[in-house]
């Protein structure tokens, strides 16, 4: 399989902290790749680094093989990447369904619109006329991957989507991950809940303090390795 | 004059007024911005309508054809040239640049076109009226309210039914999320502020050939585009129109009980609803 997403050697500074320090990746076509680490680890600014929200200092960001590491945010989104932002950050004084249509402002044709994001969350389609911050913390996740999934990307970073969720909601939210990959959607996605990243993901990239601590095959990598990288103590 | 009569004369005035205010009430609402220059804007407008009139002989009312546009080029080149270096997180930048155009607008205005009081003449037109009843309604004015509430409707569905629209009211949600589904901002910012200039460009020629301007006139219109926008409420189309009404019929109420006392009359409503409904008359609507 080709190489989607390639990030090398890349640092992002936050000031004079350096949130990203020479951070390496990839991610095969059709792929499911997790980012992990604890609070601070510097998976969000990765994210953003790959969406173009913040400026590396040094290192590259490669998409289908270009350089896209200065590449602006909004065009990134039409070549391909797009991103559910942690927190969700839909647009709450529009209706679900408008927040759905903004997210298809790329104008980026293939097999998610409306109906399909519908059938694939059928909560979201019962509230599409609903102020879209009028509803409950699931509903809203819901219709962050739905709007993300609308510019029919390529690649779908996922940014902490288990955050602030109970755990039943969760489940029915990563149960529509198949979905999304069946249709050939590459994603990375950041999570927390190390479980919940092994079950979903082919490839795991732990992060600790701004570097890499662990990568590998989600089957071959042990639990002891995963919190040695994790906390960075041997356990 | 009877109170009556007064009473229509103010409303049709604000009609004026909320044309003043809606581009102010827009750009704040759109980029959290606010247009000290607005004023300015409007009297660039009627000035460059009073060029091609005096240089090529066009009515005041067929040169919007040009100053329209060209309002609203400079409105998006403004934005995108200067005005974006200035959004962000602090309001004082873009007060400061945006006082500081206002300053250089009016000070070439003067070396231009001097102090004189100018005024846009469109013939016969000008004092034209019809009478109902006790009523005197001038054409002109009732044109310009007409023109007024059509342009605010369609404002209004524009935002609420449009693609664009819809992205408009995405990126004054949260301009960052927007960039993250394909949208270009700053291309956004600069549409809205090419209908903010377009529109009180309009409202200032339309201003010219009802009463005189020199060019220093800009402040007061921008007083009178604030009052209209906060008296209706924030970010809302329909409350502008109201806030511009409530305005004018309080000018032209004043005026009727004393002459001289029309523009304060304005200034003491705004202050009264300042003090008792600081949120506006209408609040913020989602959808508009």
């Amino acid at each position: 399989m080709s190489t989607l997403l390639e990030v090398t050697d890349l640092e992002v500074r936050h000031g004079d902290l350096r949130a990203v320090q020479g951070v390496s990746l990839s991610v095969a076509e059709g792929d499911v790749l997790a980012v992990i680490g604890a609070n601070g680890a510097g998976k969000s600014t990765l994210l953003s680094a790959i969406t173009g929200l913040l400026r590396p200092s040094a290192g590259q960001v490669r998409f289908a093989g270009d350089d896209v590491t200065r590449v602006r945010p909004h065009t990134r989104v039409r070549l391909g990447v797009s991103m559910v932002p942690e927190g969700r950050r839909l647009f709450g004084s529009l209706t679900v369904e408008e927040n759905l249509q903004v997210g298809a402002s790329a104008k980026r044709p293939g097999p998610w619109d409306l109906k399909a994001v519908y059938d694939l969350f059928p909560l979201v389609a019962e509230r599409r006329a609903r102020r879209a911050g009028a509803m409950s913390g699931g509903e809203q996740q819901a219709t962050a991957i739905g709007r993300a999934l609308m510019s029919n990307p390529r690649l779908l970073l996922l940014d902490e989507v288990s955050l602030g969720l109970a755990p039943v909601v969760v489940k029915q939210l990563y149960a529509a991950l198949p979905e999304i990959t069946g249709k050939g959607t590459t994603v990375l996605l950041v999570e927390q809940d190390v479980r919940q990243a092994f079950a979903v993901a082919d490839h795991v990239h732990c992060m600790l303090e701004g570097r890499t601590s662990l990568e590998g095959r989600s089957d071959q990598v042990s639990m002891e390795q995963v919190s040695a990288a994790y906390f960075g103590v041997r356990a | 004059m009877t109170l009556l009569n007064a009473v229509v004369q103010g409303l049709l005035l604000g009609g004026l007024y909320a044309l003043f205010a809606t581009g102010l009430s827009l750009m704040f609402g759109v980029m959290r911005l606010v247009n000290l220059a607005h004023g300015e804007v409007a009297v660039l407008g009627a000035f460059g309508s009073l060029v091609l009139g005096t240089a090529l002989g066009v009515n005041p009312l067929l040169s919007l054809l040009v100053v329209v546009p060209a309002s609203a080029a400079l409105g998006y080149l403004t934005q995108r040239v200067v005005l974006d270096r200035t959004v962000g997180p602090s309001p004082l930048p873009s007060l400061l640049v945006t006082f500081g155009l206002s300053i250089v607008v009016q000070n070439l205005l003067l070396a231009t076109f001097t102090a004189d009081q100018r005024r846009l003449d469109v013939g016969a037109l000008t004092t034209a009226s019809f009478r109902a009843g006790d009523l005197s309604i001038g054409y002109l004015p009732l044109a310009v309210f007409t023109t007024a509430v059509a342009l605010l409707a369609g404002l209004s569905l524009f935002l609420a039914r449009t693609s664009l629209g819809r992205i408009i009211r995405a990126t004054s949600d949260d301009p960052q999320a927007v960039r993250l589904m394909g949208v270009d901002a700053k291309h956004v910012y600069g549409i809205a502020a090419a209908i903010a200039f377009a529109t009180v460009a309009l409202a200032g020629v339309v201003n010219g050939i009802q009463t005189n301007f020199t060019p220093l006139s800009g402040p007061l219109l921008l007083i009178i585009a604030f009052e209209a926008v906060i008296i209706g409420g924030l970010g809302n189309v329909w409350g502008t129109l109201l806030g511009g009404v409530v305005l004018g019929v309080a000018q032209t109420v004043g005026a009727w009980i004393d002459p001289a006392q029309q523009i304060l009359a304005g200034h003491l409503v705004f202050l009264l609803v300042l003090a008792l409904r600081p949120q506006g008359l209408l609040p913020k609507m989602a959808a508009t």
